[in-house]
């Protein structure tokens, strides 16, 4: 009963705790039946697949039948985009993620994300400061006053978009992003329509900044990815802007997300956040754990087999779509002692939370580092915070989950 | 105290009040001590070393050090936890009584065990000619001391430096060299780079990288003699093509002996090729029996391998030696019945002209190749080894993360060719070809050892410098 299942999961009644279904799941490694995915639920599994050379991540290896949940994959064939790397194998997905990197981490840009740690501490300040200044303590919403408006100013300076123009890519941001869920009860035809439009207006008005960018290029990423001739060559306009997009949107959607999640599960673990308060340095192992116990990204709902690829006894036959469970196997038992609870101190660690292989989160330094100033500045700033609504009510997405709200109040915010 | 562990209380004896000795304050005896500290073991623990240093990491001295961003003696390992163990420091093990259970040292102190763990390691071969190899000028690289005299001889900016040997090492120091603008020939003996580990087809890829980072590669010749000038600098090589190379740095890169003469008479069953021992590091004797006290790790120890035919393997790889170390101390400090066996799959990485190769599982058995992902001419690829129908080994160049995957094939006895499709497949990858590797009854990599004599304590090794 896996596809009824797999329902309950992506059911909106069940976003709030999705975990006790994750663990029916696990009861078979790899499930399956009728025409619906191939869902991998356990942590050596799901790591395996994340690095089998056999399972590709372009939807144009999946047969055109099945998977009715996802809707239909084609539509973004008909776009003016070309897909960004997330969804491209290598060659060309190994040329683009290089390209990107150059400007953005080592071996070519060691210190981007270091290096902002001053600007992204400025921010978090800036944030907390006008939560009061408006003098409303008794009822914060934690992801509009901050979780959101952080990582979007970042990933906007980061690029070198104008935060005013926040508004208008802030709709395509989400239809995007929703295009992602896999919603049963959404109208596929409708919704594919809907994020073709939103991807077409979102990549014109890249395509306008990339333009002015060329003519006059800043030390921001646009920039540098609109003019870079490095050893792999330059970036064809279109690369450019579905690359620049992709990070836009994965800027908007994720980190959000981990700070909310973060905060929702340090005020349900108080004695944490005081050792937070206390130590900021624990935001590090913190954060990692949060990436274990509570993942922004819950699943990979969009690889395919080249071949017939045998995982945990069941045979998985080329072009099957398959969707790997990430945060189903960051609490399986056999690989995590205890793993339902949430433990700081957890030494072995390594969550699937950023994925692992050649699609592991490209933004995943900077994610830490934004998570790690937030949480710890909350935690530090904060006089007696307390949940107003738990939980709280969450975003419509079964992929990319977080709290939509999280209401907040606190006697006071220190200096 | 009783040799194999039996239920009358030796073992908790020995955790409790027991002597452990280990010899080589190594990365494998460092991490051996550790985990016996892990495992309860409050009695005795001496670390012996023949350097004046504490356990150090060797990766970086040819690699970060050689480029002058890293220092060598800061390369210090680091520690997992405190092993309160008693250094004997800058002294080396010379001989070991089996029977009265005693290691002595260079010294002339006696060290007395329950428990021995040997864990020498190698040294790199020196060059054949000890007045050759005493020119000033003239390096091997394997010790921190090494790494730093060779740093600094680099950051004085020599004309031109020579390389005797183009496997990993000397191909990393060559990287180096260029990395940091100084003119480099490499003297290698095969017809190509990293011939002898990898094979012919990627050993002309690693060719390529030589050649268009501006090295001056020589390979299919050796270098018979050095020549010094009259100060005892080191000047010129004379190459068996008769041609002559003017250097005034020269790195003799021919490989690493094992260090086991120490245990010569010893009755231990070690010689050149290491110290036997069974798949729980048990060392063997010389007739063939395993002990039960003496255990072996790391580079020094040559043990079967159930996944390769049981053969006997002895590997100078980091992981390796982590593991090992880690599979002895539990086994020291077990029930027989709760032994390990040290199952690791062997794996190692080089980093060279800004490419990073990997390998797992053992390439040289392999008789074909295959490359399934990218492609020889992008140097950016995924290649398997095939011998007798099954995957015995894979490499990468920049594409490292695909690796678990091989490994877990390898793992599995997957067949060979693989029959599966993979991203990135090109149409290179779709016929297997000769690996290429030399052929083993003709020396072609590193120089010519001969030996002699019957039992590993009178066995002896001549260098032969021509063919």
């Amino acid at each position: 009963m896996s596809q009824a299942l797999l329902r309950e999961i992506i059911d909106y009644a069940n976003r709030a705790n999705p975990y006790p279904l994750y663990e029916e799941l696990r009861k078979t490694p790899v499930s399956h039946d009728g025409d619906g995915p191939y869902v991998v639920s356990t942590y050596y599994e799901i790591h395996s697949l994340l690095h089998d050379p056999r399972i590709s991540s372009d939807a144009k290896n999946l047969k055109a039948t099945g998977d009715d949940l996802l809707g239909d994959q084609s539509d973004e064939e008909g776009t003016t985009l070309p897909p960004s790397f997330l969804k491209l194998d290598p060659p060309d997905h190994d040329r683009l993620r290089r390209m990107t990197n150059r400007p953005f981490g080592p071996p070519h840009a060691p210190h981007r994300v270091h290096d902002m740690r001053d600007e992204l501490g400025g921010l978090v300040t800036g944030l907390i400061d006008g939560i009061r200044e408006t003098g409303q303590l008794d009822r914060i919403d934690l992801v509009d006053q901050f979780a959101y408006p952080f990582p979007v100013t970042v990933i906007c300076r980061l690029l070198g978009i104008p935060r005013e123009d926040e508004p208008r890519f802030h709709v395509w941001a989400e239809t995007l992003a929703a295009s992602l869920d896999p919603d049963p009860d959404a109208d596929p035809t409708k919704r594919g329509k809907g994020s073709m439009d939103a991807r077409m207006e979102l990549g014109m008005y890249l395509a306008g900044l990339i333009e002015e960018r060329r003519k006059n290029p800043g030390d921001d990423m646009l920039s540098q990815l609109a003019t870079a001739d490095g050893p792999d060559g330059a970036m064809t306009t279109m690369e450019a802007l579905s690359t620049s997009a992709l990070l836009l949107i994965a800027g908007h959607e994720t980190t959000v997300n981990l700070i909310t999640n973060g905060m929702l599960t340090l005020l349900r673990f108080p004695d944490v956040l005081q050792r937070l308060r206390e130590d900021p340095d624990l935001a590090v192992p913190i954060v990692e754990e949060l990436l274990r116990y509570e993942p922004p990204v819950q699943l990979l709902p969009q690889r395919t087999t080249l071949s017939d690829v045998e995982v945990a006894g069941v045979t998985i036959p080329k072009g099957a779509s398959v969707w790997l469970m990430l945060a189903s196997g960051n609490r399986d038992p056999k690989r995590f002692e205890d793993p339902d609870r949430f433990d700081p101190d957890r030494k072995d660690i390594q969550h699937l939370g950023l994925g692992s292989g050649i699609h592991s989160c490209f933004g995943a330094p900077l994610a830490r580092q934004e998570a790690q100033l937030a949480l710890s500045e909350l935690a530090r700033r904060l006089e007696n915070p307390r949940l107003l609504e738990d939980p709280p009510q969450y975003r419509q997405n079964s992929v990319l989950r977080g709290p939509r709200h999280l209401q907040v109040a606190c006697d006071g915010i220190r200096g | 105290m009783t040799g194999a562990g039996t239920h009358d209380g030796s073992l908790e004896r020995l955790k409790r009040e027991g002597r452990i000795v280990v010899v080589g304050a190594s990365l494998a005896g460092l991490r051996a001590a550790e985990t016996m500290r892990d495992k309860g073991f409050t009695g005795s623990l001496t670390m012996i070393g023949d350097e004046p240093y504490e356990p150090y990491d060797r990766p970086p001295l040819s690699k970060q050090v050689l480029l002058g961003n890293a220092v060598a003696d800061h390369t210090a390992l680091p520690r997992r936890r405190a092993i309160d163990a008693d250094w004997r420091l800058g002294v080396p093990a010379t001989g070991l009584d089996m029977g009265a259970r005693r290691v002595r040292l260079g010294n002339g102190d006696e060290v007395e065990y329950d428990r021995l763990l040997i864990a020498t390691g190698v040294r790199a071969r020196p060059w054949p000619n000890p007045e050759e190899g005493a020119l000033k000028g003239v390096f091997v690289l394997r010790t921190r001391d090494d790494g730093e005299g060779l740093q600094r001889a680099l950051a004085a900016g020599p004309r031109r430096v020579l390389v005797i040997g183009a496997g990993f090492t000397g191909s990393e120091i060559a990287s180096a060299c260029r990395e940091r603008g100084l003119d480099v020939t490499v003297a290698e003996r095969g017809d190509a780079p990293l011939v002898g580990a990898l094979g012919g087809v990627i050993g002309a890829v690693a060719a390529e990288m030589h050649h268009e980072n501006g090295v001056d590669l020589r390979t299919g010749v050796m270098v018979t003699s050095l020549e010094g000038d009259p100060s005892g600098r080191v000047r010129a090589a004379h190459l068996s093509d008769g041609s002559t190379v003017e250097a005034d740095v020269v790195v003799v890169s021919l490989g690493a002996q094992r260090n086991t003469e120490w245990l010569a008479g010893s009755g231990l069953g070690a010689g050149p090729r290491g110290i036997a021992c069974d798949a729980g590091c048990r060392a063997f004797d010389v007739r063939g029996i395993v002990t039960d006290d003496i255990y072996v790790a790391g580079d020094v120890a040559r043990s079967p391998h159930a996944l390769f035919g049981y053969q006997f393997l002895s590997l100078e790889h980091w992981g390796n030696a982590v593991a090992q170390a880690d599979t002895a101390a539990h086994n020291m400090l077990s029930e027989s019945a709760d032994r390990r066996p040290h199952l690791w799959v062997p794996a190692f990485w080089s980093s060279q002209f800004g490419v990073n190769i990997k390998s797992v599982g053992v390439p040289p058995m392999g008789t074909e190749i295959l490359v399934t992902q990218g492609s020889l001419a992008e140097r950016r690829f995924a290649a398997v080894y095939g011998y007798q129908g099954r995957m015995i080994a894979a490499v990468t160049f920049d594409n490292c993360r695909w690796l678990p995957f091989y490994e877990q094939q390898i793992e599995s006895t997957a067949p060979f060719p693989p029959p599966f499709s993979t991203v990135d497949r090109r149409p290179e990858g779709a016929k297997p070809q000769p690996a290429d590797f030399p052929d083993p009854s003709v020396p072609t990599h590193g120089p010519t050892i001969t030996l002699s004599g019957y039992s590993p304590a009178d066995r002896k090794m001549t260098f032969t410098p021509g063919r």
